[in-house]
């Protein structure tokens, strides 16, 4: 094992972790501050990727697409929320299967429109090629994936900790009735934090899709492996988050190249037995 | 107003579906009669999802493991390593009993929501394992050549089989939901901390009603593998999970017999739409949407009341 093997799996668990952060980000603070599990927020990772995907053959350029396809999952995200809202108000167990329910329809829809082959969205050409990072090449957009991933990370930390949004969120993510009954009108809150978390999972979809393939099945791992960001991190903690994708894709990366027999089990094992001694995550707080 | 004796009327009409449930072999082809075999396996494997999920108030999202498990075991003992039948489906009942111990172990602490995501990534790691285990599971290709011995392998003497083995699993699981330890779990459903401070030992009957559900879906995951003569990790991914869940909560969950009516519906419905299209998972999804929607309690229970009400209505008011 050397050391440039070692750099190299630790930047693709880098940027990985920016992926996954993405995804993960948004189904945390939905959980924290409505209470809800969306098992459909993979479904909207892989549309965001479709979409980016069909939209690039379309119009040819790459970040549009990506923004464009984004924006349309967030706007599906909020469709949800509103169905959820208006039909399934206060029956949580009811809206996490309303929402497994939708995961099939989403599935089995992207095969119908897209088919069963993976598909890769072509990197666009500024970000082609590699970088020299010492003794090591690097491609570059696995470089500019890390980039967006902290950027993101810091513009959420920014709207998060420095705006009056941001305010009402974490607000809404402690006590949503309380900051109701201030007058103040949560539902709006809550549309934004749906568009903006399922966004962010579109997003993820439509960067990840140049680096992973685009393929039926690519929901439910990326669900799963989100699942164990946020429990690793703390249901409804976006610094948890951060540390929960991290560590979970530092375990997914070494995992898959040092033991691939067990690939998930590297992963779950300590997410499961976190979930059983400590529910509320590294960075959670008990409810 | 005199109400009918509806405990007495249905009692009479679940005699009345068993005589019919055991000559179905006379009216049916054989196509039917298989697909009517496979509906009470799953009926069973869904009955041991709502003794956890109906009756005992946690959802479980990773019992296709468990069935799987079974399964795989069993074809594995018959068909690669050479076993008895015999031998094969108590190794593979005892397989579903471990994993399922193994499972409660960790499962028994959380609840709600937690529960429903711990179920789910246990079952994802044995997805996984089975998925990439070549040498043991055969991973995407999976097992195949599960033979049933003499007597069993003709279409009408299965289905016996497992008619007897459906009404035995419900029989048992009614009979434990009655008793004072189904009473307890009704009440950890309803009011848990109520339920500790009364002293109840809450973790340790999750515990074994997660155990006995495992067992119970042990036997329906033998009887599957005899059914397909071919097992692949299909069997205990978390489609077979959810799967497994909508069919007790479409039938309805916290009846048992509601499994029997969401396997029957998910199943023939499965069955019939895919001579018209291929697209059955969004028709699978929708029903599921617009029964969490507008069906919450199941099917079982809004039938039996619209029946009820209808019934009564005729007969017992002017």
């Amino acid at each position: 094992m050397t050391s440039t093997f070692l750099i190299a799996q630790t930047l693709n668990s880098a940027t990985f972790a920016a992926l996954l952060f993405l995804v993960a980000s948004g189904f945390t603070v939905i959980f924290g501050m409505l209470r809800i599990v969306n098992l459909a927020h993979g479904g909207l990772y892989l549309l965001g990727g479709y979409f980016s995907f069909s939209l690039l053959r379309l119009t040819g350029a790459f970040f549009l697409s990506v923004l464009l396809a984004a924006a349309a999952v967030g706007l599906l995200g909020v469709a949800l929320l509103a169905l959820m809202r208006k039909l399934l108000s206060g029956h949580e167990l009811a809206q996490v299967l309303l929402t497994l329910g939708l995961t099939f329809v989403i599935a089995d829809s992207s095969l119908l429109a897209w088919g069963g082959d993976p598909l890769s969205i072509p990197v666009p050409a500024w970000l082609q090629g590699a970088v020299e990072l010492g003794p090591l090449v690097y491609p570059k957009y696995r470089c500019f994936v890390l980039g967006v991933g902290i950027a993101v990370a810091a513009g959420i930390w920014l709207l998060v900790n420095r705006t009056r949004m941001g305010a009402l969120v974490r607000a809404g993510v402690d006590d949503a009735e309380m900051v109701d009954a201030l007058g103040i009108d949560i539902e709006r809150v809550f549309l934004w934090t749906f568009f903006a978390g399922s966004a962010l999972a579109g997003l993820a979809g439509g960067l990840g899709g140049v680096f992973l393939t685009l393929y039926p099945g690519a929901d439910g791992e990326i669900l799963v492996l989100s699942l164990a960001v946020v429990i690793i991190g703390g249901l409804g903690s976006l610094e948890g988050t951060l540390v929960g994708s991290l560590l979970v894709a530092l375990l997914n990366t070494f995992g898959q190249v040092l033991f691939p027999e067990l690939a998930y089990f590297v992963v779950f094992a300590p997410m499961a037995l976190l979930l059983s001694f400590r529910p509320w995550g590294l960075l959670g707080r008990p409810s | 107003m005199n109400v009918p004796p509806f405990g007495r009327l249905w009692a009479i009409f679940a005699l009345a579906a068993a005589a019919a449930g055991a000559l179905l072999p006379l009216w049916l082809s054989r196509y039917y009669l298989d697909v009517s075999t496979q509906i009470l396996i799953f009926a069973i494997f869904a009955m041991t999802i709502d003794f956890l999920a109906g009756y005992c108030g946690r959802v479980p999202l990773g019992h296709g493991a468990l069935f799987g498990v079974s399964a795989y075991v069993l074809a594995y003992t018959t068909a690669r390593a050479g076993g008895s039948l015999a031998a094969g489906v108590a190794l593979g009942v005892l397989g579903s009993i471990g994993l399922s111990a193994l499972s409660a172990l960790l499962a028994v602490r959380t609840a709600g929501v937690y529960f429903l995501l711990l179920t789910l990534a246990e079952g994802m790691v044995v997805y996984g394992v089975a998925f990439r285990w070549t040498s043991v599971t055969g991973a995407d290709n999976g097992i195949q050549g599960v033979v049933r011995p003499a007597p069993l392998d003709g279409p009408v003497a299965f289905y016996y089989l497992v008619l007897a083995a459906f009404l035995a699993v419900l029989l048992a699981l009614r009979r434990m939901v009655r008793s004072p330890f189904g009473l307890t779990l009704h009440g950890i459903r309803e009011c848990e901390p109520r339920m500790r401070s009364l002293g109840y030992n809450v973790p340790l009957h999750v515990f074994l009603a997660f155990v006995i559900s495992g067992f119970f879906a042990g036997i329906a995951g033998a009887l599957y593998a005899l059914f397909n003569g071919f097992v692949s990790p299909a069997v205990v991914s978390l489609s077979q999970s959810s799967q497994g869940l909508v069919m007790v909560i479409v039938g309805g969950a916290g009846t048992l017999v509601g499994s029997l009516v969401g396997a029957t519906l998910m199943i023939l419905l499965e069955t019939w739409v895919s001579l018209f299209t291929d697209r059955w998972p969004i028709v699978l999804g929708l029903v599921f949407m617009l029964t969490m929607v507008f069906a919450r309690e199941g099917l079982l229970v809004k039938g039996r009341a619209l029946v009820e009400r209808w019934v009564g209505s005729a007969l017992g008011k002017p």
